[in-house]
């Protein structure tokens, strides 16, 4: 895109008066009920919604904000919050030129067309791209399969029912500090209802990577496999996200009913803030699958290369005879970064079966923890579960912390757990540069190989972006 | 091609080196020999750049360029090439992957356009049969769970595909029975090239009976005491290394 067309582009924004209008809808800072009934209020909810928040916000009023994990970080106002904004673009760069060039020399490496590069670093564009019009298509082919899949706000208009029936029946609003403020406050994310025997013919949201740059700081996302059913669902981006909200407090809901499939991938690049970690994005996220019927399986995928903080378990209850649960993780941390991730795999159906694979990668000043539960319940007879943890170091001053908690209640199950720490050798990466790669090149390759087992469970493009971000992600850790 | 000046280098301040010349030219194979601990392996790592080293005198000028200004990386695109003793293993990495990795940096370090796929994959396929290899070992991890036997076989496949200048073979017989060892020499044989050069660290002449040099050298305590031809591999392995290093040690004495 030439400069001038850039030009004419921004110019265009203010022609249409987008900034006055966005700016009489943000409420001041603050949470109460008051503000609660203004967000369930503009957003037309019908009455059980609001019922919903306002126990949750009651509910979240006698909670205190958890302090068990293995993060450090300034308490949080959550007094000076608004809960209701739309993007503020006042404080918005106006063009490329003022953003960080650490960040545009990141999209570049990445490969990010340019006109997303704009909507990543938050340039106050307004601007109709032709992702929106692809997503309408495809939601018409969707349509005709009977999959609902919409943002959060228009299924509570369209189907309500469906969500009564299903939102917080597997992370309740009393759940957890975070999933209550969530339940209290959440403007939007998004709804996939997948109808019985239907197998969901694309991967969904591969084509929605910009609009779901702008889901905002509470999001909630709930999808449903009815039986027989199946679906994938790609989440996040690979390009680093400025972001003006640093508490991101999401909540995802995931139920597989009867023979149902939710398979769910994430990567997790918000900004992790600079060097020495100013600025960076706390990610506080509520994530629980719920096999609910037989034979049902939930998998989770996750690379985890952003934020200041992370902080999230994505979870599977094993409730259905037979289901199955998998967790497949890659968290990297780097400068200051801190991630305490994990999952929880509770049996309580008979036969049922678990796997987890962690794979932890620290580098800089980076310190990166794996927490993970293994529960098998009194009933869960013949209950299976293979866990594999294993860290890699890079540098002297980061660190990996494995926290493994099993519960064993039921005689007949097998439980297995694998770990290992290893650095990345002087011998390996000399190896590499002898045979002509750069040190930074072989670096990205020895780091892509610890974490194939975890990429060959990523849809295939999404493994290619995947590889590349750790690569930009890691440059200059080792000297 | 190689010219060596007067090399001393230590690690953590024990010298090992202490003194080696060395003129390599062009199709030339010279061979170092020499009882452990003389100082064969450090002057593989030292050539190729390994951390660790300090050259505290002399010269390395490879191609006419100071050899020792460059980075290890920059040393392989120039054409150096070490068959490592221990080839390392990679975990999670295909052999497939490093390989095409490690021909397009150096094709983009000459001002070459990168490989395709296809062209790579018949290029390798080609150069499998050198080293009697199955498709197999492409797509397996680097070196992991590989028997000795195929590491090195390994090790000559990656050099049959790099093309190397100067390839430095660091006791690539150890570890082998007889019918590898014939395997890997055979590879390194026709790789013999009027412009392509080799130096072969061995600790036994029996490598010698497959991979015939040009020049042999002994090494001890640092220093080339004794070179010469083929025939003197031969008197080594007749007589040990004990008749030289004394010989050695005597003039030394004398001289002191």
């Amino acid at each position: 895109m030439s400069q001038a067309a850039l030009d004419t582009l921004i110019s265009q924004e203010y022609k249409y008066g987008f900034v006055t209008d966005i700016e009489a809808d943000t409420l001041p800072c603050g949470l109460n009920e008051d503000v609660i009934r203004l967000i369930s209020a503009k957003k037309n909810e019908p009455e059980f919604m609001l019922n919903w928040r306002l126990q949750a916000f009651r509910h979240w009023l006698t909670m205190k904000e958890p302090h068990w994990s293995s993060t450090h970080y300034s308490p949080i106002d959550y007094q000076a919050i608004s809960y209701y904004s739309a993007p503020k673009l006042k404080n918005r760069p106006k063009s490329l030129a003022e953003v960080d060039p650490k960040l545009l020399q990141t999209y570049e490496k990445l490969g990010i067309p340019l006109h997303e590069r704009e909507i990543l670093a938050g340039v106050a564009v307004d601007a109709v791209f032709d992702s929106v019009s692809v997503a309408t298509s495809f939601k018409g082919k969707l349509a005709e399969l009977g999959i609902i899949f919409c943002s959060f706000s228009e299924a509570v208009k369209e189907h309500p029912e469906l969500i009564e029936k299903y939102l917080g029946t597997v992370v309740p609003h009393t759940d957890n500090f975070f999933a209550s403020l969530n339940s209290a406050v959440f403007t939007d994310g998004s709804f996939v209802y997948i109808p019985k025997g239907v197998r969901c013919p694309m991967e969904l949201s591969t084509y929605f990577r910009i609009n779901a740059a702008n889901t905002g700081q509470f999001e909630r996302t709930l999808i449903i496999a009815d039986e027989g059913s199946y679906v994938s669902y790609l989440e996040g981006c690979t390009a680093p996200m400025r972001d003006e909200n640093q508490l991101h407090a999401a909540v995802v809901e995931l139920i597989a009913l009867d023979n149902a499939e939710i398979k769910y991938s994430t990567v997790q690049n918000w900004y992790p803030g600079d060097e020495e970690g100013r600025g960076g994005i706390f990610n506080f996220v509520t994530k629980r699958g719920l096999c609910r019927g037989i034979k049902s399986k939930i998998s989770w995928t996750q690379v985890e290369t952003g934020s200041a903080i992370t902080w999230k378990y994505p979870s599977v209850i094993l409730e259905g005879d037979y289901s199955v649960g998998e967790f497949y993780s890659v968290a990297l941390t780097n400068h200051r970064q801190q991630a305490d991730t994990g999952t929880k795999m509770v049996h309580i159906g008979k036969n049922t079966r678990s796997t987890i694979i962690s794979k932890g990668i620290a580098a800089g000043h980076g310190q990166n923890a794996y927490r993970g539960l293994v529960k098998i319940l009194k009933n869960a007879t013949n209950a299976r579960n293979y866990t594999q943890c294993d860290s890699l170091l890079m540098g002297e001053h980061c660190g990996a912390h494995t926290f493994p908690y099993i519960e064993v209640k039921n005689k007949t199950a097998q439980v297995e757990h694998e770990a290992s720490t290893s650095k990345i050798s002087a011998d390996q990466l000399f190896y590499c540069q002898q045979r002509g790669i750069s040190t930074e090149d072989a670096v990205s390759m020895i780091v892509n190989g610890f974490c194939k087992a975890v990429f060959r469970e990523l849809p295939m493009e999404f493994a290619v972006e995947a590889q590349k971000l750790l690569g930009v992600s890691l440059e200059g850790s080792i000297g | 091609m190689l010219e060596i000046k007067n090399l001393h280098a230590s690690i953590d301040g024990k010298e090992i080196l202490r003194g080696i010349n060395l003129t390599v030219k062009p199709g030339e194979i010279h061979a170092i020999m020499g009882p452990n601990g003389s100082g064969k392996s450090t002057l593989a790592s030292v050539l190729t750049g390994r951390e660790g080293y300090e050259i505290t005198q002399g010269s390395i000028s490879f191609e006419n360029h100071n050899l020792l200004e460059l980075a290890p990386a920059e040393r392989a695109q120039a054409g150096i090439f070490l068959a490592f003793q221990y080839p390392v293993e990679i975990p999670g990495v295909s052999n497939i992957y490093l390989l095409k990795a490690a021909l397009n940096a150096v094709r983009k370090a000459h001002g070459l356009t990168e490989l395709d796929a296809m062209d790579f994959l018949s290029l390798v396929k080609e150069k499998l049969n050198l080293v009697e290899m199955d498709q197999d070992f492409l797509y397996r991890a680097v070196n992991e769970g590989f028997s000795g036997g195929e590491k090195k076989r390994n090790e000559i496949l990656q050099m049959a595909i790099l093309e190397p200048k100067l390839a430095i073979l660091d006791e690539t017989d150890s570890g082998l029975d007889i019918d590898a060892l014939k395997i890997v020499s055979h590879g390194v044989n026709a790789l013999r090239s009027p412009d392509r050069s080799m130096i072969v660290i061995t600790h036994y002449q029996r490598l010698l009976d497959y991979i015939i040099p040009d020049y042999v050298h002994v090494l001890s305590q640092g220093r080339i005491i004794k070179s010469g031809g083929r025939e003197l591999a031969k008197e080594l392995e007749a007589q040990g290394y004990g008749w030289i290093t004394e010989k050695n040690t005597d003039t030394e004495n004398k001289t002191q």
